[in-house]
């Protein structure tokens, strides 16, 4: 079966979406993803959408459900890469992502990544004291 | 105004929403689309292919080139023979929908749109039909 791949890096999982989802696959991404943190204790998901030529109401949805059940098992997900095209468009079409987090690139985006997964662990830190 | 038929498309399963996509991003590219307002036609032309198939039970595409004096630009039709929507004013609002979506697709698909046209009736399916020129 058709599939996107997720690979794991240590404690992040990283995704890079390169073909026009349809939306079962799109669907089979959201499922897999959360799986995958679950099973791996990810603290933090980068998904990379360089090569997304657009972005609708769907994929939109489905980039929010991700980040939204990954913050269940306390992990952090981050979208990079969104077009400047695309992003103008989601404007326009009502969809602000309001809880999803983004990035320029996969640098940056791994950069936002461990400096908010350290945060957490210094609040740890201070809670367990 | 003159118009040409360039595609019809079939849409029965959410394959069929990846090619119409594909097809309107070719004849917009054809017609020398700036690349926002390609993105733009694309996604409203997902929005509503996806309402074809979801609320209608299928339908299909038909994309045409028209021309309005020195004016081009492509118009995409989506027609369905479904149920039908009884309140398009409702259906039109942003955030209302009976799919478990997120109630976009109408409203954002005529705010991606320069022109935008909708009829339906209970019983009797429902068409789109929306027009983007360069």
């Amino acid at each position: 079966m058709e599939r996107i791949p997720i690979l794991k890096m240590g404690t992040y999982l990283l995704v890079s979406i390169q073909v026009d989802m349809h939306d079962q696959l799109a669907m089979q991404l959201q499922d897999d993803l959360t799986t995958r943190i679950a099973a791996t204790g990810a603290r933090g998901v980068l998904i990379d959408i360089s090569a997304l030529e657009m972005v609708d109401s769907f994929i939109g949805r489905m980039l929010g459900n991700i980040a939204s059940m990954s913050r269940v098992p306390d992990a952090e997900t981050v979208v990079v890469g969104m077009r400047p095209a695309v992003a103008i468009t989601l404007v326009e079409l009502g969809l602000s992502l309001p809880r999803v987090r983004t990035a320029l690139d996969v640098e940056r985006g791994m950069e936002l990544l461990a400096s908010s997964i350290a945060a957490a662990e210094r609040d740890d830190d201070l809670a367990d004291r | 105004m003159t118009s040409q038929t360039a595609d019809s498309l079939p849409l029965t399963s959410s394959e069929h929403i990846v090619v119409v996509r594909q097809a309107v991003r070719r004849r917009a590219v054809e017609l020398g689309f700036s690349l926002v307002d390609q993105t733009k036609i694309v996604t409203a032309a997902s929005e509503l292919a996806r309402n074809t198939l979801m609320h209608g039970g299928g339908g299909r595409a038909v994309l045409e080139i028209v021309c309005d004096g020195a004016r081009r630009g492509l118009r995409l039709v989506f027609e369905d023979k479904g149920p039908g929507i009884a309140d398009i004013q409702l259906a039109m609002k942003d955030g209302f929908s009976t799919g478990g979506g997120l109630g976009l697709g109408l409203s954002g698909a005529k705010r991606l749109s320069n022109e935008f046209a909708i009829s339906s009736a209970p019983g009797r399916g429902t068409t789109v039909v929306i027009t983007r020129w360069k």
